[in-house]
């Protein structure tokens, strides 16, 4: 457990009571359309409860100020709160140092950091580099467009039709030219949690470097860094109860060391001339400029929250939801539930015979549930399914069964008008 | 009748409807009842592009006036747009140019349509709008 060392830090509670917890999300209590909002779209970011909202004004209203430089009360007051969000993530996914935290825009500008910086550096044509077909764009597109600069080749995992990465298929792919293994952790399309720990080992078997895509893992799974042997993991604060805009790049300190720079300017510096440039140290050699320090201070306020709830607890409540929703959903008729992984998090895709998903999304926003539809900015995957896209509920821990109930109820309705 | 009449006796169907339900309905039914595009001018030229389902849209003269065609694989996008298609479809370019549509607004439907979907109908009414232009030009031309 790593909970405990930090201030503001309760022990975990057994049971959640989620009345109370529901309480603590202002925006969960409005009416949209003249209905009770019901918020089924936490994949794609989930609301914040109060003390991550408060944390955030009360840098504002408080002690707003620039950190690192300044020598006033204020500045050591940003600073010391600024740099207890990089211990506090360091605990959560059990790093070895906070040297290894380097903080990002999200998960997007971790991977791009990690293509640019060390693909452009010890990639060179030929090499290759594997991701999966379940990748989200964010996890394409940066190895898309290093292989073309670079002259790499880019190979991807297929998967079965439940939702499953071959692994054989795998292992096949596997050879001393693999450079990087670029992996989500758990799939915001399909649900799919993805066997991290035996792609990661035989990825090292090769000795390809590996990356993981914790977006949607991270408030659903414990994850420790050492324990798994993670090279690099990339998360965004906004899926875990956070600000949007912010979030993480854990990477191991011999590959962080040897990577260069890739944003240059303030604070990743040490000396400056119009000569020569001497970088800073881990972790600020890859943070140029001023940060967005009252979203860094915020992480600490949500993983506090996720710390007080306890991980596990959450994830049991919402594997709960999940089979309760999966159930229900399958007395449907005509729906299809896309995704059928072994090991999933409370992603519920699905399909309606002869219904477009926009439309299902439309009707059911009439009745105030906010879902997602389209092809969940995956669509290799949805072309491998042949899918022109789904509708995903996605829930978090705030979410209720009696909110599941609805959305059946308006499912059928939307039915009813479409067919 | 005028772009602005069409656009009033939509405004007017429209206030027949007390709650989103009717609404949707009618919106529903128009979907479904415009015709078929036929598979040839489903080309990637004609796609609109900043809509979240596929819709396409093709446009011809006949005489001096400007007609379009539109399909889309959602149904609700395909009533919107056979709304569209209702005000701004057999009428001259110039007055298609110069349109002001603002049955959107008023039929309470602008609050019901989420950004990206208004976004969409945005760029449909530009491109109707671009074709237009473009056969403004042509007739300038000649
Ligand atoms: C699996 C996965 N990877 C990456 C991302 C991108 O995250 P961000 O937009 O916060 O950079 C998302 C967000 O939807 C995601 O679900």
């Amino acid at each position: 457990m790593l909970v405990g060392t930090l201030n503001n830090r309760k022990e975990a509670l057994n049971t959640l009571n989620i009345d109370n917890i529901r309480a603590e999300f202002p925006i969960l209590d409005q009416d949209i359309n003249g209905k009770k909002l019901v918020y089924f779209d936490n994949a794609a970011t989930t609301q914040k409860p109060q003390v991550v909202i408060d944390a955030i004004s009360n840098y504002y209203t408080g002690y707003n100020s620039n950190i690192h430089r300044g020598v006033h009360h204020l500045a050591e007051k940003a600073t010391s709160a600024f740099e207890l969000s990089r211990k506090t993530i360091k605990e959560f996914i059990n790093a070895e140092s906070t040297e290894e935290i380097i903080f990002t825009y999200g998960t997007t500008d971790g991977i791009n950091l990690v293509a640019q910086t060390y693909g452009r550096s010890f990639l060179k044509a030929g090499d290759e580099i594997i991701i999966s077909t379940m990748e989200h764009h964010s996890n394409i597109v940066p190895w898309q467009m290093l292989c073309e600069e670079k002259g790499c080749v880019l190979k991807v995992i297929p998967i079965n039709d439940e939702g499953d990465i071959l692994f054989d298929e795998y292992k096949k792919l596997l050879s001393e030219k693999t450079k990087i293994v670029s992996v989500v952790y758990a799939s915001n399309a399909l649900g799919t949690v993805n066997p991290i720990a035996e792609i990661i080992e035989e990825a090292h078997k090769v000795g390809a470097v590996t990356l993981v895509d914790a977006a949607q893992a991270m408030s659903h799974i414990d994850i420790d860094v050492q324990a798994l042997d993670i090279d690099f993991l990339c998360f965004s604060a906004h899926k875990l109860y956070g600000p949007t805009g912010m979030g993480a790049l854990y990477g191991k300190k011999e590959l962080l060391n040897k990577m260069p720079p890739w944003r240059g300017g303030g604070e990743m510096i040490k000396e400056v001339t119009f000569e020569k440039t001497t970088y800073n140290e881990l972790p600020y050699k890859f943070e140029a400029g001023t940060p967005n320090i009252a979203d860094v201070i915020g992480i600490t306020a949500a993983i506090d929250y996720v710390n007080k709830l306890g991980k596990k607890n959450i994830a049991d409540y919402e594997n709960e939801l999940l089979e309760y929703a999966t159930e229900r959903f399958e007395a449907i008729s005509g729906l299809k539930i896309i995704g059928r992984a072994k090991v999933k998090v409370s992603v519920l895709s699905f399909v309606i015979d002869g219904i477009h998903p926009q439309d299902i999304g439309v009707l059911l926003d009439q009745q105030g549930i906010a879902i997602r539809t389209g092809h969940h900015c995956t669509q290799p995957l949805m072309q491998r399914l042949d899918l022109v896209g789904t509708s995903r509920a996605s829930f978090a821990v705030y979410n209720t069964k009696g909110e599941i109930d609805r959305m059946v109820e308006g499912i059928e309705k939307a039915k009813r008008f479409l067919l | 009748m005028t772009i602005k009449e069409i656009q009033e006796e939509i405004i007017e169907d429209f206030e027949l409807f007390d709650d989103w339900e009717g609404k949707y309905e009618y919106i529903i039914d128009l979907g479904k009842s415009l015709p078929k595009m036929s598979d040839e001018f489903k080309t990637e030229d004609n796609v609109i592009k900043g809509c979240q389902s596929l819709v396409w849209l093709n446009a011809y003269t006949e005489g001096d006036k400007v007609y379009f065609q539109a399909d889309s694989e959602a149904i609700i996008v395909k009533g919107l747009v056979s709304m569209l298609l209702k005000v701004l479809s057999g009428h001259k370019a110039d007055e298609i140019l110069n349109a002001d549509l603002y049955f959107i607004e008023k039929v309470g439907l602008a609050g019901h349509l989420a950004q990206t979907r208004s976004n969409g109908l945005a760029s449909m009414v530009k491109q109707m709008k671009m074709y237009a232009l473009a056969y403004t030009s042509q007739e300038l031309k000649i």
